[in-house]
């Protein structure tokens, strides 16, 4: 007899299924192990290739396509060729994981480019600290991401859902500030739920006494917005919000304008600019319209001028589709992982970054876009100007485009570090309309 | 409860309109799908696939006639071009060289093949339209607005929805009751519907009705698409949001049932518009409340009719 532990068939099995999770693990949590320059820099990159979201996720994936392109004929990051892989995010999150996964533990992609959807945001930033991989989130808005907890290997290359919501609330406040009666039609989704909250909460610290007429949440994707037009047809608000965006602000638009809708009713739209150019003339002047972020194409006062009508000439040229929004996110996340790599490279005097050096150089990482300049605050979250004006049309443009645009600042219009958005708009004192900028005429 | 009814009869008069409307556009997609069902005995989930492509299509047949300098009326036309050509082309490339391989199949296997078409034909669309929205809304232009009065102002419906999807929904309607029961190849559809070993028998051609049937209800598909894009963006996706709505009517109709799917098509139309002006939160499920009640109470749907299992 022998006091030793026999080891059945099952206890090996079992042995065996714990110790594969903690191989992976190990695989993941390497961050600070010295890397070696690597013969080419692996991307992963998260968008939408299909479903309705694909309006914003294939110019982003042209956008990464171009910029790629670019960066490797100047030859590369710190002399590395850039090789991208793309996932979609159509599938849901439940494949996105399991892709992120893959891309990280099999593929040994050496930076995440992550998403469009909020809610694909949300699935990827905890794989990001699981697995110690630097995680750009160039597209995604949700407010949630830093607001809840500390994020070591995840950044944001632009705005965020707060400002791109207060922004045009600021304007209209300024602007138009006689409306008595409102009404909200959003997609039924975490961005239409969420951006109504915040409106709401930000309106009601503003200018309380506002009366709600209508809140009309139609499924994402709706067909058909007959029904909800009649009801604010009857409804009458003096000003209705929506974060309408894509092919359902198309279809909104479409039948509002038909309907003499726009007539009635004052319209304020954050993310109206990506469907503007499909809708030419429809879309009429006197309406608020944002672009999440500061890049519309006649901004006035771009940082580089020559650099946004190049980007617009060079797009344009390859894909004969007009600049919309996520393509100037990608591009931002495109300058702002060269910039990191730059001075992660330049900290350790030209020796390539391990993961956890490459992450340190994210922190309060400062970068050009081709309209301003982006700083990645302390808790790993972009600041951006926001850029909102009121709608007009002009001999040199098919389409509608922003007039008396107003920049608002991206730190006067972002939630502080550390706090709660929706507990923040709450806390706002109306003082902070006299900090508004004043409208760039023209 | 009168009083409820008083008080919003005004709202309540102009939901019945936006019901009718939505009604239309769904009735014209539910019922090929319910055709086809009825004969083939096949759930075609590439029929949210023939809708987008009929909208495409159609978006695309406008387009052209425009750069030809035609007339604006000409853009109604161009819809039932559209829907003809998609479904005249389509529907007998998909029944001959697909479907006709899987009759008689697992349904199983039968609902694999046809979501692996509706995904390949997904991305035949992407590759021909691209992902950014298409949209041509002439037709709805041209018809202009109808006002209609409420609470001593008006509200303006586009002709278009208030007229023409109802109107053309009804005339399909009746058509299809008039051809199933008054024409010879109607009665050879309804034979080979009802029982199709005893249709054979008697020397009903069923591969013949087979291609007709597929035909015509990829046709009223790629109508039902045509008819839409006028009013709104056509985007990757639309198919499949189609078909789900779809399914619920069929489902809740009766397998086969035309007149079963306009009522049904009603029922849905008018309980989401009365949802949006009521209870805005319950619009998205009012469909799957009413099949979920009819089905409870007739599990064969409203004008299903029980089968007797062959042993």
């Amino acid at each position: 007899m022998t006091d030793q532990p026999s080891l059945s068939r099952r206890g090996l099995l079992a042995g065996a299924a714990a110790a594969v999770p903690g191989a992976v693990l190990m695989q993941g949590s390497d961050a600070n192990a010295q890397a070696q320059k690597p013969a080419e820099l692996k991307i992963g990159i998260t968008t939408f290739l299909s479903g309705p979201a694909s309006v914003f996720g294939v110019p982003g994936k042209q956008a990464a396509e171009m910029m790629i392109d670019e960066i490797n004929k100047a030859g590369g990051i710190g002399g590395v060729r850039l090789r991208a892989y793309f996932v979609d995010e159509a599938p849901g999150t439940e494949h996105l994981v399991g892709e992120f996964r893959r891309l990280v533990q099999s593929e040994g992609v050496h930076v995440m480019l992550a998403s469009i959807s909020s809610g694909s945001c949300l699935a990827c930033t905890p794989l990001s600290k699981d697995l110690q991989k630097t995680t750009i989130l160039w597209d995604c808005a949700t407010q949630r991401i830093f607001e809840e907890g500390p994020q070591p290997f995840a950044f944001r290359s632009q705005g965020f859902a707060t400002p791109e919501v207060l922004a045009p609330l600021l304007y209209l406040l300024k602007t138009k500030p006689d409306f008595r009666t409102m009404a909200v039609i959003n997609q039924d989704y975490a961005w239409g739920r969420d951006s109504w909250e915040m409106w709401r909460a930000g309106m009601e610290a503003l200018k309380p006494g506002v009366r709600v007429v209508a809140e009309l949440f139609p499924r994402l994707g709706a067909p058909d917005y007959t029904t909800e037009i009649t009801r604010l047809l009857a409804a009458r608000p003096d000003v209705i919000f929506s974060g309408h965006w894509g092919g359902d602000l198309v279809t909104l638009a479409r039948q509002a304008a038909e309907r003499r809708l726009f007539e009635r009713s004052l319209f304020v739209l954050p993310v109206a600019e990506a469907s503007l150019p499909i809708l030419g003339r429809t879309f009429p002047a006197g309406h608020i319209i944002g672009t999440r972020g500061d890049h519309w194409n006649n901004h006035p006062r771009p940082k580089d001028p020559a650099r946004l009508k190049a980007l617009n000439d060079a797009y344009r040229a390859r894909f004969n589709e007009p600049v919309i929004y996520p393509v100037h996110h990608m591009v931002q996340a495109f300058n702002a992982l060269k910039a990191a790599y730059d001075k992660a490279l330049a900290a350790k005097g030209g020796a390539w970054p391990n993961d956890a050096e490459l992450a340190a150089a994210f922190r309060g990482l400062t970068f050009d876009s081709p309209t301003s300049t982006i700083t990645l605050r302390e808790d790993g979250q972009g600041l951006e100007d926001q850029i909102v004006g009121l709608s007009t049309h002009v001999d040199s443009t098919p389409y509608a485009i922003p007039k008396d645009m107003v920049i608002f600042p991206a730190a006067m219009v972002s939630t502080p570090v550390g706090m709660k958005s929706v507990d923040w708009l709450k806390s706002l004192k109306p003082d902070i309309l006299g900090q508004v900028p004043a409208p760039i005429a023209g | 409860m009168a009083e409820w009814f008083q008080d919003n009869s005004g709202l309540l008069g102009l939901a019945l309109l936006d019901g009718l409307a939505s009604a239309g556009l769904i009735f014209l997609v539910a019922v090929g799908l319910n055709l086809v069902f009825g004969v083939l005995r096949i759930v075609n989930v590439a029929h949210g696939s023939l809708y987008a492509i009929g909208a495409y299509a159609a978006a695309s047949v406008g387009i052209f006639f425009a750069s030809l300098g035609l007339p604006a009326w000409a853009s109604l036309p161009a819809l039932f071009i559209a829907a003809a050509l998609v479904g005249v082309v389509l529907g007998p490339l998909i029944e001959r060289f697909i479907l006709r391989r899987i009759y008689g199949q697992e349904e199983v296997l039968q609902l694999l093949v046809t979501f692996a078409l509706f995904m390949i034909l997904e991305d035949v669309q992407k590759l021909i339209w691209g992902v950014q929205p298409v949209q041509h809304d002439v037709a709805m232009r041209y018809l202009g607005t109808f006002d209609v009065p409420f609470a001593g102002d008006v509200v303006p419906f586009t002709a278009y929805q208030l007229f023409v999807l109802p109107g053309v929904a009804l005339v399909v309607l009746v058509g299809l009751a008039w051809f199933l029961r008054r024409t010879l190849t109607g009665r050879v559809i309804v034979a080979v519907t009802t029982d199709r070993e005893a249709a054979t028998a008697m020397g009903i051609d069923a591969r013949r009705v087979f291609l007709l049937t597929f035909t015509f209800g990829a046709i009223l598909a790629a109508l039902g698409g045509a008819l839409s894009s006028p009013t709104g963006a056509i985007v990757p996706g639309i198919g499949p949001q189609t078909i789900v709505l779809s399914f619920a009517v069929v489902a809740t109709a009766g397998l086969g049932q035309t007149e079963g799917a306009a009522l049904t098509a009603l029922m849905i139309g008018l309980g989401r518009s009365i949802a949006v002006y009521f209870e805005p939160e319950l619009e998205v499920v009012v469909p799957y409340i009413i099949m979920l009640a009819v089905l409870l109470v007739r599990p064969q749907g409203l004008f299903g009719t029980t089968t007797t299992r062959r042993i």
